[in-house]
């Protein structure tokens, strides 16, 4: 018999990871906006995502909408444990949404929508990441329903998640800048690109400093023997990952940051799913009690191994169209 | 009311709020994406630079109106789940999988290749920008396919059974697909989604006739509006009937709403206009046409019509509502249709260029179908109460157990955000159209590559337009 539960636990988890950095470099230059220069800097840095960013948001959609399809229980039970973040998440992402296009149709406010969009993007990047760091943590169940509090997912380490990810966030930006971008804003991508290096890697020790003390089993989980042999190659990759990308960003290799960038990101959030596997709920429900019956996940299975390579092939072609650096002053608008 | 009454009260309002915005921009977004594809098309085939001025024109909107539908849609893909988790836990496992194949067909197909079809006229060859229209275009007509489907099988729910923790799980995945209400749904939609664009289509052309009679690019988009109007118009009132039609067989309940019937009668009239009062459970100052409504309704002049005494109180929708919006929607599709055949007219005696009073009317007109739309939808989904779950899950049971303080905040947020952005951007749009279509720049030279780097370097197919800079 096949594991269609688990299938669909490694779909959605990938379609939120695909989200992550899909869309994280795109929110990441809303993050990064109130430190470009206005005109130039900031035209080119949004028309380097302008072609792009709706389809990085749709992952989005497919993780919130696969785990409405696979999983109801969870998305039944997460949405209101995480009701406050959430919609401040979506609301944060309609401002700099709607910033794409306003903003070239109204000279005279232009300023108003690029703190719409720098604004959207944080508030949505925070949102993010209390969302990853209330779920860690996990979410009290009774029933098939939420049963803690409305602010259960304001916490300590909620803010510093949130924190890490407008950093990551911020960071990746910078890195696609750097892979994107030439002339003045390549440069000024590169000084930013620094800092906000040293706060990523500080912040991804903090987390994981953190998060076996979470609770019990998460510590057990990552501290037992055999997992300690399997999980102990991360941290050294991530210092790997951290070293290649000093020397990138001190050598000025333009396209190195960037798919180096994503690989931290991959491995932070490979940590993550090992810490919470196989619980879709963290420590209340697991994949398999969540899934809806067999039928529901075979029949959208069809479609997602039909469609998702696809998806990515066409998702592909889109970046290929616009592949290459892109000069100041040429716009798409 | 109780807290919890409340709760649900906000919640209703909230999901309502939400999704009445957002069915403005599909619904706008659907006829334009094809009326885009129209024009290329027609641009492709005949090389004339009027289609081409259009498209570039009519793009430029497109693109505002699709990023709005795109982060109002987001929002919706959430608001199951936040505020109806009770609902999303039950009914996840059959209209899960749907909205599942909407974001896998229909969204990725629209967000791919709307990038290259905004901003890649340059970067790739006329045939590889065409298909990228369609493209986006046909995936707004799966996507109306998808999520109409969803809607339709919480009106008629059909293919399921209940598992033992009480949640709807698929037996017919075909039945609950294709089930009895979807194909007329569908039709009715998609009609209403071409309509909406018509007549705003011809708005602006009507506006821009108005201002300088012999403009090309504002004759062009007047008389192809028409067009629509005429042709579509009428199928859409045809198609209306047989949705209502479908409605009556199954959800006999609101039809007596619409029509404030609360008596179960033979040969009952048709109710033109009053005031349908529940709680004593007639409708007043009613002008009536008699046997009308049961002609209507059963093709009889003495057929039985049921009256909303035929059901308990708790399980009738409120009919005041249903009443109006019905009347509202009905009454705008007929003056759709009235302008349709006027222009059939002024056509024949040559005169749709120059008839001002024409034009005026037909500027009138251009936010009809928005109105039409939302008046159509009010009708089909309060027309669904007490329910989620077509008599079975009640929309009281579907909530989240979500305190009244946590939906009003997010409410008050959503009505604050949405007013001002969205309302914003409306303001964005009719400052487009109140331009003219910009004449195209002299074409670049023609063995001039536009970007050595493209995936089919060569000569721009229509060089910018001219209303645009970067800055």
């Amino acid at each position: 018999m096949i594991d269609l539960p688990l299938i669909w636990g490694l779909l959605i988890a990938f379609a939120v990871l695909a989200y992550v950095v899909l869309d994280g470099f795109d929110l990441g230059i809303g993050v990064l906006f109130p430190w470009l220069h206005k005109g130039s800097e900031r035209d080119t840095a949004m028309n380097s995502v302008a072609p792009v960013w709706d389809g990085n948001e749709t992952w989005l959609v497919l993780g919130g909408g696969g785990l409405f399809a696979v999983f109801p229980l969870a998305y039944a039970i997460v949405m209101p444990a995480l009701y406050a973040p959430i919609i401040a998440m979506l609301l944060g992402l309609v401002f700099r949404g709607v910033a794409f296009e306003y903003r070239w149709r109204d000279a005279a406010h232009q300023r108003w929508w690029d703190v719409s969009f720098a604004l959207g993007s944080i508030i949505a990047a925070f949102a993010q990441g209390i969302v990853l760091g209330a779920f860690v943590q996990g979410i009290e169940v009774s029933g098939r329903a939420y049963s803690g509090g409305w602010w259960d997912w304001l916490s300590p380490f909620s803010l510093l998640t949130g924190t890490a990810l407008v950093i990551g966030y911020g960071f990746l930006g910078a890195a696609w800048l750097i892979l994107k971008t030439e002339g003045s804003l390549r440069e000024h991508a590169y000084r930013v690109a620094l800092p906000l290096f040293v706060a990523v890697i500080v912040l991804i020790g903090a987390v994981s400093l953190w998060t076996p003390f979470l609770a019990p089993d998460i510590a057990e989980r990552w501290f037992s023997r055999p997992n300690i042999f399997v999980l102990a190659p991360v941290p050294l990759l991530v210092g790997l990952l951290g070293f290649l990308l000093l020397r990138a960003l001190r050598r000025r290799l333009d396209r190195q940051p960037f798919p180096l960038a994503l690989g931290l990101f991959v491995l932070s959030y490979a940590g993550l799913g090992v810490s919470n596997y196989p619980y879709v709920v963290p420590r209340s429900v697991t994949i398999w009690q969540a899934a809806a019956p067999d039928s529901s996940l075979a029949f959208l299975l069809i479609g997602a191994a039909l469609l998702l390579p696809l998806i990515l092939g066409y998702t592909a072609y889109a970046y290929w169209v616009f592949r290459g650096k892109l000069k100041s002053g040429e716009g798409y608008h | 009311m109780s807290d919890g009454e409340i709760a649900l009260l906000l919640a209703r309002v909230q999901f309502g709020f939400t999704i009445a915005f957002h069915i403005i921009f599909p619904a706008f977004s659907i006829g334009l994406a094809s009326y885009l594809a129209v024009l290329e098309g027609l641009w492709l085939k005949t090389g004339r630079d009027v289609y081409l001025r259009l498209f570039k024109y009519w793009i430029k909107i497109f693109a505002v109106a699709f990023a709005m539908g795109v982060v109002s849609g987001l929002v919706m893909s959430y608001q199951f789940g936040t505020n109806w988790s009770v609902f999303s836990d039950k009914a996840g496992p059959v209209i899960g999988p749907l909205m599942g194949y909407e974001v896998l067909t229909a969204f990725f197909l629209e967000a791919g290749f709307l990038g290259v079809m905004l901003f890649g006229m340059n970067r790739v060859g006329k045939g590889l920008h065409y298909f990228a229209t369609l493209m986006v275009a046909f995936g707004t007509l799966l996507s109306a396919f998808w999520i109409l489907s969803v809607n339709s099988w919480m009106q008629t729910p059909a293919g399921y059974s209940i598992n033992d923790v009480g949640q709807f799980i698929p037996a017919d995945w075909m039945a609950a697909i294709f089930n009895p209400s979807f194909p007329y749904r569908l039709v009715h939609m998609v009609l209403a989604a071409y309509l909406t664009t018509a007549f705003v289509v011809g708005a602006v052309g009507a506006y821009h006739l108005l201002l300088k009679p012999d403009r090309e690019s504002a004759r062009t988009m007047f008389s192809m509006a028409m067009w629509m109007a005429a042709l579509v118009a009428p199928i859409q009132i045809i198609a209306g009937d047989f949705h209502g039609l479908n409605t009556l067989e199954h959800q006999p309940a609101k039809i007596a709403a619409m029509e404030g019937h609360y008596e179960t009668r033979t040969g009952a009239p048709l109710i033109l206009f009053g005031l349908p009062d529940d709680d004593e459970e007639r409708t007043k100052y009613a002008l009536e046409i008699p046997k009308l409504g049961s002609f209507i309704l059963t093709h009889d002049l003495d057929g039985e019509v049921k009256g909303l005494k035929a059901w308990p109180a708790d399980q009738r929708p409120p009919a005041a509502i249903l009443f109006w919006s019905f009347r509202v929607m009905v009454g705008l599709g007929l003056a759709m249709a009235g302008i349709g055949l006027i222009s059939l007219f002024l056509r024949w005696r040559r005169a749709l260029y120059d008839a001002r009073w024409f034009h005026w009317l037909a500027l009138l007109m251009g936010p009809s179908g928005f109105v039409a739309v939302i008046a159509g939808w009010i009708t089909t989904e309060v027309g669904r109460q007490p329910y989620t779950i077509y008599g079975l899950l009640t929309t009281a049971e579907s909530r989240s157990p979500i305190a009244a303080p946590a939906v009003g905040t997010s409410l008050a947020a959503f009505v604050v955000v949405y007013l001002l952005v969205f309302g914003i951007g409306v303001l964005y749009i009719v400052r487009l159209m109140r331009q003219p279509p910009a004449a195209l720049q002299q074409p670049v030279a023609a063995e001039e590559p536009i970007r050595t780097a493209g995936l089919m370097p060569g000569p721009a197919m229509g060089t910018a337009p001219t209303s645009e800079t970067t800055t």
